[in-house]
Parts: C-alpha cells; sequence; structure tokens
C-alpha cells in the first residue's frame, strides 16, 4: 500500500514539474491570442528564451540573469511578431512559423559556435540554476502517511518558477476578467472596429498584449534550462509550445480550463514515463506512443467538435485595418 | 498568405524576380550578420558555400538530391496554398507517404526498381494524400483549423514512425530503429549508374532518377492549377471561399481535393530518400524538408518554375552549409534553418512591408496622382 502511495506522489509531482512550461506557455498564448494575435511561435519564443537562459546563466552564475535575459529575448522575438502581424497587417500564422525557424537555427547555431559542445550549453551547477525550495516542516511531517510526502514532494519542494506558474493562473483570470485592460484585451480579439471606435488604440492594446506574451514565454524558456533541466539542449522544447496551444484550444481559451488542460497533458507524460513495457490490466502492455499522442489526439477531435467544441476568439488571426 | 495578384500596378518581373530577390538579399544580410556575431567572415563562408555547393561534380550531386525533395514538399505547400489552406503537414505527411514507398520497396523484393517505382509512387502518394486529408476533412466539415490539426497531425506521424520502427518493423536482431534493407534490384538509378551506362565513372553520390519524377510533379502541378477546372476551383476557394460557393463551386469537397494533392507530393520525399538512397525505412528520413517547403514554396511565390528555382537554392544552402560546418567547426549546417526562417519572415509575413514601398518606387507617377487623387 506504502509503494502505491509512493508512486502517486511521485507521478503527482512529476505531473506538476511537467505542467509547469505548458502552464506559462499556454497562458503566453491566452493573451495574444484573446487580443486577436494567433500565436503558432509560443514553441520559437520558449526555445530562444530557454538557450538565452543557459546561456547567461553559465557566464554570469546567476540564474536571475539568466531569468532576465531569457524574457529579454523572448520579448524581442514578440516583437517581431507584433511588428509582423500588426504593424505590417502580415499573416500571423506564417509570422510565427518564421520565429520558430528562426530560433531552432538559431539557438543552434548561437550555442554550437559559443560553447562548442556540439549544440549545448555547460551543464549548469546548483547556483546557477531554480533549485526546489524547502517547506519548513516539510522534514518533521514526512512519516505522515501519504499528506506528509505530499506536502514535502508535490506542494513543496518545486522551484521558485513552478510557484510563478502557480500564481499566474489566477492573475491572468484577474487581468482578464476583472481589470479594464483585460476587458479591451477581449474586445480587441473579438471585435477591434468597436474597440477603435471607442477611442482606444488597436495596435497598442496588441503590442501589450504580444509583449505580455513574450514575457511569459521566456519565462517557460528559462524554467526548461535553468530550473527543471541544467542548461540547453538543441531543440530541447520538443514541441511543448505546440501541446501548449493545443492545451488554449482545450481549455477554450480561458485561464482555468486551460490549467486544466496543460495538467491532462502532464499527466499523460508522466503516466507514459512510468508505463513503458508495463503490462496493463485488461489491455496488457500499450505502446508507449499510444499514450504519448492522447494530447494530440484529444485536440483533433476536440476541434473538430467530436468532444464539446471550441470556439476561438472571433477576430483571431485577421489583421486590424482601420479605414474600412 | 495572398495570392500574388497585380492589382496594386506592381509590374509582373518586380512580383516574380525582384521580390524574391529582395527576400534573399535580406535573408543574406541577416545570416551575415549571424556568422558576424560568431566571429567569422562572412564573405569567405559565403564563397565557400557557394564552392561546395555547385564547385564539384559531387557538391552538385548533393545540391540536387535535397532540391529533389524541396521540390515536392515545395509544390505540396504551394497547391494547398492556392485553395487558401496553409499546410504545416509536410513533414508528417512525408514521413507517413514513404512508410508507404517504404513498405512497397519491402514487399516487392526481387521485382525490378522499373516495375516497383509506379507502385511505390503510388503508394507513397497514397499515405502521404491519407495524412493530408484527414486534417483537410476536418477543415472543410467540422470547422476545424488546418494549421492546428496539420501540427498535431505530424505529431501522429512521428510517434507512428517511432512505434513501428522501433518494434513491427525494426530488422530482426538489430538494435537501431531501422527497417531491413531493401533487395537491391528495388534500388533506384543513382547518378553512378545512369553515368556508367552513358560510359563514365563516377563515384556513388545520392543524386537519382526521382529528379526528373519531381521535374513531372512541377509541370503537372503547373498544368492543374492553371489549365484545369479543378486547379480554377481551387484558386477560386483560395482567393475567395464565400464567391466560389455563390459561384456553384463545391468548396469543400475542394479544400478536402487540395489537401489529398498536397499530401500525395509530399508523400513522394520517401521515393528520393528511401528508394533512391536510403534504402531502408529510416527514422526521421525526411529531416525537416517538409518545413523548408513553406520557405521554398513562399519564395517561389507558388509557381511552379519558381518552387524549382526555390529548390536549387535551398539545396544549394543545405550541401553548402554542410561543406562549411565541415570546414568551419564554428559554423553549424543550421545556419541553413536560420536562412530558411528569415525568407519566410519576409517572403511570408513581412510580404506587406516591401510590396507597397516597391510599387512607390517603381511607379512614382501613378503613386503620386493616386495619392492627389486621395487627397
Amino acid at each position: 500500500m506504502d509503494d502505491t502511495a509512493l508512486w502517486i506522489v511521485s507521478l503527482l509531482a512529476s505531473t506538476v514539474r511537467l505542467a509547469t512550461p505548458l502552464v506559462l506557455a499556454s497562458l503566453a498564448g491566452f493573451y495574444s491570442e484573446r487580443a486577436g494575435v494567433v500565436d503558432i511561435g509560443l514553441e520559437g519564443k520558449m526555445l530562444t528564451g530557454a538557450f538565452a537562459a543557459a546561456a547567461t546563466a553559465a557566464v554570469t552564475g546567476s540564474p536571475w540573469a539568466g531569468l532576465a535575459a531569457a524574457i529579454a529575448a523572448s520579448l524581442l522575438l514578440a516583437l517581431v511578431h507584433g511588428f509582423a502581424c500588426i504593424t505590417h497587417r502580415g499573416d500571423q500564422v506564417v509570422a510565427g512559423v518564421a520565429i520558430n525557424t528562426i530560433a531552432a537555427g538559431l539557438t543552434a547555431v548561437l550555442a554550437n559556435a559559443w560553447f562548442d559542445l556540439g549544440g549545448r550549453t555547460p551543464s549548469l551547477d546548483g547556483g546557477q540554476r531554480f533549485l526546489g525550495l524547502h517547506f519548513p516542516l516539510a522534514e518533521a511531517v514526512r512519516g505522515v502517511p501519504l499528506l506528509g510526502r505530499f506536502y514535502g514532494e508535490v506542494i513543496g519542494g518545486q522551484n521558485l518558477l513552478v510557484y510563478l506558474a502557480v500564481l499566474a493562473v489566477p492573475a491572468t483570470s484577474w487581468v482578464a476578467y476583472r481589470t479594464r485592460f483585460g476587458l479591451r484585451l477581449r474586445a480587441v480579439g473579438e471585435n477591434p472596429a468597436a474597440v477603435d471606435t471607442a477611442g482606444i488604440s488597436v495596435p497598442w492594446l496588441r503590442y501589450r498584449a504580444v509583449l505580455i506574451t513574450g514575457l511569459l514565454c521566456g519565462v517557460a524558456g528559462a524554467y526548461l534550462s535553468i530550473a527543471q533541466g541544467a542548461g540547453f539542449q538543441e531543440n530541447m522544447t520538443a514541441g511543448k509550445g505546440y501541446l501548449a496551444l493545443a492545451a488554449l484550444i482545450l481549455g477554450k481559451w480561458r485561464p482555468y480550463p486551460t490549467l486544466a488542460g496543460c495538467l491532462l497533458f502532464a499527466a499523460t507524460d508522466a503516466l507514459q514515463a512510468r508505463l513503458q513495457g508495463v503490462a496493463l490490466p485488461v489491455v496488457g502492455a500499450v505502446p508507449v506512443q499510444i499514450i504519448e499522442v492522447l494530447p494530440y489526439i484529444l485536440t483533433v477531435l476536440l476541434l473538430a467538435g467530436f468532444v464539446g467544441k471550441s470556439i476561438p476568439p472571433k477576430a483571431a488571426g485577421q489583421a486590424y485595418v482601420k479605414d474600412r | 498568405m495572398s495570392a500574388s495578384t497585380n492589382s496594386d500596378g506592381l509590374p509582373r518581373w518586380a512580383t516574380l524576380a525582384l521580390l524574391p530577390a529582395i527576400n534573399l538579399g535580406a535573408a543574406l544580410v541577416v545570416s551575415s550578420l549571424v556568422i558576424l556575431a560568431i566571429g567569422q567572415d562572412p564573405l569567405s563562408a559565403l564563397a565557400f558555400m557557394v564552392k561546395g555547393a555547385v564547385g564539384s561534380g559531387t557538391g552538385l550531386s548533393y545540391t540536387l538530391y535535397y532540391a529533389t525533395s524541396l521540390i515536392f514538399t515545395g509544390l505540396a505547400v504551394a497547391i494547398a496554398n492556392h485553395a487558401g489552406l496553409f499546410n504545416i503537414g509536410g513533414e508528417g505527411q512525408a514521413y507517413v507517404g514513404g512508410l508507404g514507398t517504404g513498405l512497397v520497396c519491402l514487399a516487392l523484393s526481387g521485382w525490378p526498381w522499373y516495375t516497383v517505382l509506379p507502385v511505390a509512387v503510388l503508394a507513397g502518394a497514397l499515405f502521404g494524400a491519407v495524412w493530408g486529408l484527414i486534417p483537410g476533412y476536418l477543415q472543410a466539415y467540422r470547422g476545424s483549423h488546418i494549421v492546428i490539426t496539420t501540427i498535431m497531425f505530424n505529431f501522429l506521424a512521428s510517434a507512428l514512425m517511432v512505434y513501428l520502427l522501433g518494434g513491427p518493423l525494426i530488422e530482426h536482431g538489430q538494435m537501431a530503429p531501422e527497417s531491413r534493407e531493401f533487395a537491391e534490384s528495388t534500388f533506384l538509378p543513382a547518378v553512378k549508374e545512369i553515368a556508367a551506362g552513358l560510359g563514365y565513372r563516377t563515384s556513388t553520390l545520392p543524386l537519382n532518377l526521382s529528379l526528373l519524377l519531381a521535374l513531372l510533379c512541377a509541370a503537372g502541378v503547373w498544368f492543374l492549377i492553371w489549365h484545369t477546372r479543378w486547379g480554377f476551383q481551387m484558386r477560386t476557394v483560395g482567393a475567395n471561399e464565400a464567391a466560389a460557393r455563390y459561384a456553384g463551386i463545391n468548396a469543400r469537397t475542394t479544400i478536402v481535393v487540395a489537401m489529398a494533392i498536397s499530401g500525395a507530393l509530399a508523400g513522394l520525399v520517401g521515393i528520393n530518400e528511401l528508394q533512391g538512397v536510403q534504402h531502408r525505412i529510416t527514422l526521421n528520413f525526411q529531416a525537416g524538408m517538409g518545413f523548408t517547403g513553406i520557405a521554398v514554396a513562399l519564395m517561389g511565390r507558388g509557381h511552379p518554375v519558381g518552387i524549382v528555382l526555390s529548390s536549387l537554392l535551398f539545396g544549394a544552402l543545405y550541401q553548402g552549409g554542410a561543406e562549411l560546418s565541415f570546414e568551419y567547426n564554428e559554423i553549424s549546417p543550421r545556419l541553413v534553418v536560420v536562412i530558411q526562417g528569415v525568407v519566410i519572415l519576409f517572403s511570408g509575413a513581412l510580404e506587406h512591408m516591401f510590396r507597397p514601398a516597391l510599387v512607390r518606387l517603381l511607379k512614382p507617377k501613378a503613386a503620386a496622382s493616386a495619392a492627389g487623387q486621395r487627397a
């Protein structure tokens, strides 16, 4: 029985760790997409953030400098996205693909040139990373069955960025539904002409949304390379940006359901790693790939309206032309 | 992505030649900056790349071999684009298409290559078409977004192939996730054999007969898009779906057909990579060719001639970049991915930045009078 409890606690802890980058990136996507700017480029911004964080932390020795560099690099790409899609009314999807491609190439080229480790950055030691925080009394209550370990390893023991991600969800919900900025943000994604008529600048509003997206993607990237991991590797986001986008769609572009989507995807990921070659009751050993693709299949089914219906912000994907 | 119309008064030659040249120039400037940033001399690096890509028979052969795959994926992206669809799924369609081609080559052991080829082409096209058709169907009939669905299908394709090559298709007794080698009789003739037939001796080079197939496909796409009823329907749906429906075009069917053809074209990458070169089904054999097809199609402005030319350019970049990274340890072959991204940015997402500027520059009088009328 204790084994099962241990297994569940470790599964939950791993789910939290895997969900964090998804939560940060999908909330990033929330701001951009609710403002009417489709963002396929979450992946690229995260990857760039991961590289900037690891490179800076390796050189300066400070995780905080790494985090700042990740945010700065990701913001820069967000500005490129805004420049192409808002200022020049370019195709938002194409701009996102461009950003992902540039990020995939540039991080590999720079990592290879600067560190000469075949596209990796040097391994970071404890002082250069965000490490797990030890919660008070975690050792003392460890003996309490289930709850003690749950407190010490799932609720506590995570690094700072995990708690930041946890806070980001209610914060986003509050900003989007309780502030003037949030109201305008949602309005500009549904009906930019109405916002314009009210005398509010559509481009400036959308630029702010895109910048928040950049900020959160930067944090997500830093989490991957200097909190969860200990260094950058080529293409280390490995589709997490797309998965975050899928979670956003699954959550129907709302913060809490999106969080649920992220947790679901993270749990399948955590489970998948633990079910390699394990024979399940009834079905027997399932190829891990089947569990691995569940998030993708779920997204396809959901988008096709087979499992509920997910309707994007009305003006998403369209550039706003003022004089029409 | 809008179709390249000349309604703003930009001359045709500027659309077809000057704009791509400017995009290429911008990409070269950015990549020069990157090379500078890593402390190398961009001019000598570029010269080395050009030499590596076209300076020798071997280099040229590799350039053309890469170009072959890019023609397939570039055409795939372009044909979907003509119907107003952004197919990011070329990568997955090429992967699954290659599975079809590979299975045929494995099954038809002992058949001569010229009898295997038609079956392998059909199988590759069919498998690729299915992988493109499903997202097309879901877009047309269920309203899901083609971009997201094709991205998801890339992941599904990847998982499927990892599963198949890790288990059911793995060569018996081997650790590497690959199928067994095809029978030698099924190999497509490579340059070596063709040259030997003509009395020349060369080393083993990857360029093979599938380049001809790619050029045939380019001609076929040109004919389909501009000289058939289907092509007209696709372009109409792409220009304005609502108008197409009013005109009595079945937009849904058109979307599904366009995605099926698009997937089929991408699915032919396996003919070049597997039947032509690898001679077995390997993990990730399509290696980004599907994604590069986006840059190829954008730069070629959706026209088969432009796509063949930009495939040659990107083929040269791939080969030149590989040579460059042998010579300069500091420069990763992934530099070509940066160039590709910059091309997508400038010729795709920022096309509204260059175009009006060019219009003003090339037609000063017309622009001035138009401005006068507006005022």
